[in-house]
């Protein structure tokens, strides 16, 4: 469809057998000049962020020490150390998060494709998902807090963090998947089922194969959009300057929890990490975008 | 589809896990610096016992329990301590269930609930309050052309009550004569979160306000005027933005922001805020406790009208057993305590606490040893 | 990136036949198939394979359904001991101090009508600016910078809360703060650019966070609103050129027409996001006793930054009560902003 727009819009300059008049012409370049306008709008905060992270957190990054180290025992005024135990659970929290994810959301994703149809309970699932869209971090999180913490009795920790990105992870990756499976020609499954393939086997060998960039791309992205979330881990993880793998057991830092707590700290150490933390959590973002185009691209099947 | 791509796909994200996994390092000695011998060697130090302490409490001594822990592993090779600052609250709760090997508290146990669960948490002995970090609240301002600004207990809960409204109000000239007060505003900046410091500070004004503070304490801020902040860096970084703000916050945050710090007159003429006048404070504290049980009487430090002594501090407990541990932890425990009630105190007028004066030193240790 | 879906929606159930017209147009071999072939369920000897999965299928789509039940049932369970404890109206006071457990005295009017307040301010900035990018994007760019652009405004959503919140105050509200004062003078005698309840000179205003906020959501409503102006019916675009219009003029006269409802629900959604936002909030506003009087100069809190601001201290379960009440509040609050979002969407795919 993109390709249909370009093609008429050259098409777009006035007839020569009839001028076009002055009030329109007006309105016309009003209108350009102010989507322009728009866009431009939109790129100085985002090239302004951007430029502020870098500018403040690049001196840390670069250090060696700021990969391998954690900030264990040191004082906050104290410089040194590194971010590797923040990394660290910022990854756990996000692999634990995506392992339990994307199993349902793409068994729901399956479902309203395949087997759903226009059945009530398919209707409720699709608006319950956009619900669950818009669940603020924070309710997840407090969701969880009141499910695991205090009504079954577990210390707050690591992995509590994860089932809260959880909430938030899964209604992106049941959309992708939808979307995906829509748009896998109905020619494959019914060869497969002519061949006498059971259901199952026909989606799993070929329906989700064929989707399968694209389902990546979106768990990719989906992954990156939680670790960056930090209202979690304010209300269900305590911050440990220690390297801690245990997800189970104790506190456990992550590179939002390591902001908000350096946030505090007024020494030029703290201001380094802060920032040396932003940008780190930026670039794995941003590396995982980059995953996901990579991924769909290598992964994405061979049309003709 | 090529189930080779996805093997490779997996296997080169299960390499590059294995890789982060193989090179982290929690050993940051050589950045750490070795701790200062300031006030150190005449204590001899028995090392040993439970290698990995457990304690938890108040986020108030956090930085002051990291300065504890570096010194300690500095002294005793293969003592570690982990602090959890949960806050006193949970500090005292997970003492008295046994999870902790002590707690750290802003406040004293509450009699009887806590003290008695304290009591059989430690196997029917009592549980000991010991004060070991002080950190000393600082009333920061901006006020151009203004230094050195003296405030008393009434007029500093009038000017966070909003009984005060302007920097030349005749209360405050009455105690700066020579200051150029300008005619501004006061911009009062309070802490937005719940917070230990904000409750001290309160039960100072309650105390020493002569009255005029009818708010009440709590670790919310009561006063009704000025706008909040979160956290002590927010709010000194507020205050310093603003010219004619002023608040209460740690000294080390004051200091960083480059806030001016007011003296505070107790009575005996202006106090400025130093390690000496917050000592000389410390000092004369008055001990509520029994004996070894160091409960410290905080209407003594507030009220206090000893000429030079600082009446604005924070208080913090480490709440231990005073018998009931077993031989391991217990050696660990006196260990740990007693290398933060010595070589621990030389880190801590950097973090922004206040070293405890030798007297008042010399009780801990008493107390400390005697510890079973 | 991932939210474009929501406008597309109505395709898998809404109104079926007629979205299904639309879709059918642009991938003429692409319609879903009727989900469950009768033949297979007719058929006596179901295969334990496809039984099992089946199973797993929809035991999935339960699992999401059981899941928002649970969500504000949980919440309510929490909440309820710590409403009857409340000594205060919970929707009608000012108050919020739950220091002590024995005297909890909550009311979330103030942080109601700043959380709506400021995400209003904030959606009003940004739905312009996202319309105007996404007609950018979709209409005016040359195709070889659209995408990279598209890219990049995806990235900004992806950029953590967090970062925005530090941005915004130690960057942004500096540089906010001549401008904000000079509003308030030239045209304080406007009740929303009156004076408020906390000094301009601090930065931490609705003002401020507002224009943080719709930072934050100009890429998710871009998004949306990216797609579905995408697909607008060539057929439409070329008749109005047919008829000589504008480039102007196409747009006005198929191109928003057609995504309109689209558009409105991509704000809804960026509505919804805003109201949630934790962190960046937390970081910029500031807090005040005094109650909030409907001024962008004001300070307050938001449900969202209330919470935070308390996180570190939930000990006594009755104090958190009062939080996850709030919560529930908010959570009640995006539900509807999210079902009316979708409720434009589908009454619009049937008029069709």
């Amino acid at each position: 469809m993109s390709t249909g727009l370009a093609d008429p819009s050259r098409l777009a300059t006035p007839p020569t057998f009839q001028s076009v008049s002055t009030g329109r012409k007006i309105k016309n370049g009003l209108a350009t000049v102010l989507v322009w306008l728009a866009f431009a709008v939109a790129v100085v905060p985002l090239v302004w962020v951007l430029y502020t992270v870098v500018a403040r957190g690049f001196p840390s990054i670069v250090d060696a020490d700021w990969w391998q180290k954690s900030l264990s025992g040191l004082l906050g005024r104290q410089q040194g150390g590194g971010a590797y135990h923040a990394i660290v659970g910022t990854l756990l929290q996000g692999l634990v998060c995506g392992v339990i994810s994307v199993p349902i959301g793409i068994f729901v994703g399956i479902y309203l494709v395949e087997y759903g149809g226009r059945s009530k309970l398919a209707r409720t699932t699709t608006f319950m998902v956009d619900i669950l869209t818009g669940v603020p971090s924070i309710v997840a999180a407090l969701f969880i807090y009141a499910l695991w913490v205090t009504t079954l009795g577990f210390s707050r920790s690591g992995f509590a963090v994860a089932l809260a990105l959880v909430l938030l992870m899964i209604p992106v990756i049941i959309r992708t998947t939808e979307e995906m499976l829509k748009i896998v020609p109905d020619e494959l499954r019914e060869a497969s089922y002519a061949l006498g393939i059971p259901k199952w086997k026909t989606i799993m060998k070929i329906v989700i194969p064929t989707a399968l960039s694209g389902i990546l791309t979106g768990i990719m992205l989906a992954l990156a959009r939680v670790m960056g979330e930090t209202a979690p881990v304010l209300v269900l993880v305590g911050y440990a300057a220690y390297i801690n793998f245990n997800l189970f057991d104790g506190p456990m830092a992550s590179l939002p929890l390591l902001m908000n707590v350096e946030r505090n700290n007024p020494t030029q150490a703290g201001y380094d990490r802060l920032w040396g933390a932003a940008i780190t959590l930026v670039l794995i973002i941003t590396l995982f975008n980059l995953l996901a185009t990579v991924v769909s691209r290598w992964l994405a099947p061979k049309t003709k | 589809m090529k189930i080779q791509r996805h093997g490779a796909v997996l296997g080169l994200v299960a390499a590059s896990s294995l890789l982060l996994g193989a090179c982290g390092s929690d050993n940051n000695t050589g950045a750490g610096g070795s701790t200062s011998s300031a006030t150190a060697a005449s204590v001899p130090v028995d090392c040993g016992g439970k290698a990995k302490l457990n304690a938890e409490g108040s986020s108030a001594q956090k930085n002051a329990v990291d300065a504890f822990i570096q010194a300690y592993k500095a002294k005793c090779s293969n003592g570690d301590l982990a602090y959890n600052p949960t806050g006193s609250g949970a500090g005292v709760k997970q003492f008295n269930a046994g999870q902790v090997d002590f707690g750290g508290s802003d406040s004293a146990l509450k009699a009887p609930a806590e003290v008695e669960a304290a009591a059989k948490r430690c196997q029917s002995n009592p549980a000991w309050h010991l004060p070991l970090v002080f950190g000393p609240v600082a009333i920061g301002y901006k006020l151009s052309g203004v230094d050195g600004l003296v405030l008393n207990g009434e007029v500093a809960a009038k000017i966070f009550n909003g009984g005060i409204k302007k920097w030349n109000d005749p209360a405050i000239k009455a105690l700066n004569s020579s200051a150029n007060l300008p005619d501004k505003d006061i911009a009062v900046v309070y802490r937005s979160d719940e917070s230990g410091t904000t409750d001290n500070f309160q039960k100072y004004l309650k105390t020493a306000s002569k009255g005029a503070w009818t708010q009440g304490d709590g670790k919310q801020f009561k006063g009704g005027v000025g706008e909040g902040k979160e956290k002590s860096a927010g709010v000194a970084q507020a205050a310093s933005t603003v010219d004619g703000a002023v608040t209460y916050v740690e000294l080390s945050f004051a200091q960083d922001n480059k806030l001016s710090i007011a003296k505070i007159d107790t009575g005996s003429g202006p106090v400025e805020l130093t390690n000496e006048t917050v000592g000389k404070s410390i000092d004369g504290a008055k001990i509520k406790g029994q004996g070894n049980d160091l409960v410290l009487d905080l209407d003594s430090i507030y009220g206090t009208t000893t000429a030079g002594a600082y009446p604005l501090l924070l208080a913090t407990y480490e709440i231990v057993c005073s018998k009931g541990y077993d031989a391991d932890t217990a050696k660990a425990v006196k260990a740990f305590l007693t290398v933060a009630a010595t070589d621990g105190q030389a880190q801590l007028a950097d973090a922004g606490y206040a070293p405890l004066p030798k007297a008042f030193q010399d009780k801990l240790l008493t107390a400390i040893k005697a510890i079973a | 990136m991932t939210d474009p879906v929501v406008a597309k929606r109505p395709a898998g159930s809404g109104n079926p036949g007629a979205a299904r017209g639309v879709r059918a147009a642009q991938h003429p071999s692409e319609a879903p198939i009727p989900p469950t072939p009768e033949a297979v369920e007719k058929t006596p000897h179901v295969r334990p394979g496809d039984r099992i999965f089946r199973g797993l299928a929809t035991g999935s789509g339960v699992f999401i359904v059981v899941l928002i039940g649970a969500i504000g049932l949980f919440l309510l369970l929490q909440a309820i001991p710590s409403l009857g404890l409340d000594q205060v109206n919970f929707l009608l006071s000012h108050e919020w101090n739950t220091t002590d457990p024995n005297n909890l005295r909550f009311g979330i009017l103030d942080l109601l009508q700043v959380t709506v307040f400021s995400s209003a301010f904030a959606l009003l900035i940004a739905m312009p600016i996202s319309l105007g990018i996404a007609l950018f994007l979709t209409q005016y760019a040359p195709r070889r910078l659209a995408r990279p652009f598209a890219y990049i405004v995806d990235l900004l959503a992806a950029v953590p809360s967090i970062v925005y919140g530090l941005w915004g105050i130690f960057v942004l509200a500096p540089l906010l703060v001549p401008f904000q004062s000079w509003l308030n003078s030239a045209l304080g005698f406007i009740p929303i650019f009156g004076t408020g309840n906390v000094k301009i000179e601090f930065g931490g205003t609705i003002f401020t966070a507002g224009i943080v906020l719709a930072v934050m959501i100009l890429p998710i409503i871009t998004a949306v609103s990216r797609e579905v102006f995408e697909r607008t019916p060539t057929m439409h675009v070329e008749g109005a050129i047919a008829l000589g219009a504008t480039k102007w003029e196409v747009i006005r006269t198929t191109v928003l027409p057609f995504g309109k409802a689209g558009y409105v629900s991509a704000s809804m959604l960026g509505l919804g996001r805003a109201l949630g936002e934790t962190i960046a909030l937390t970081i910029i506003l500031n807090y005040t006793n005094t109650a909030f009087g409907w001024s962008l100069f004001d300070g307050g809190s938001t449900f969202a930054s209330r919470i935070a601001l308390a996180a570190a201290e939930f000990n006594d379960p009755r104090s958190a009560g009062a939080y996850i009440a709030a919560g529930l509040v908010l959570f009640v609050l995006t539900f509807v902003v999210n079902a009316a979002a979708r409720s434009i969407v589908a009454g619009h795919k049937e008029y069709e």
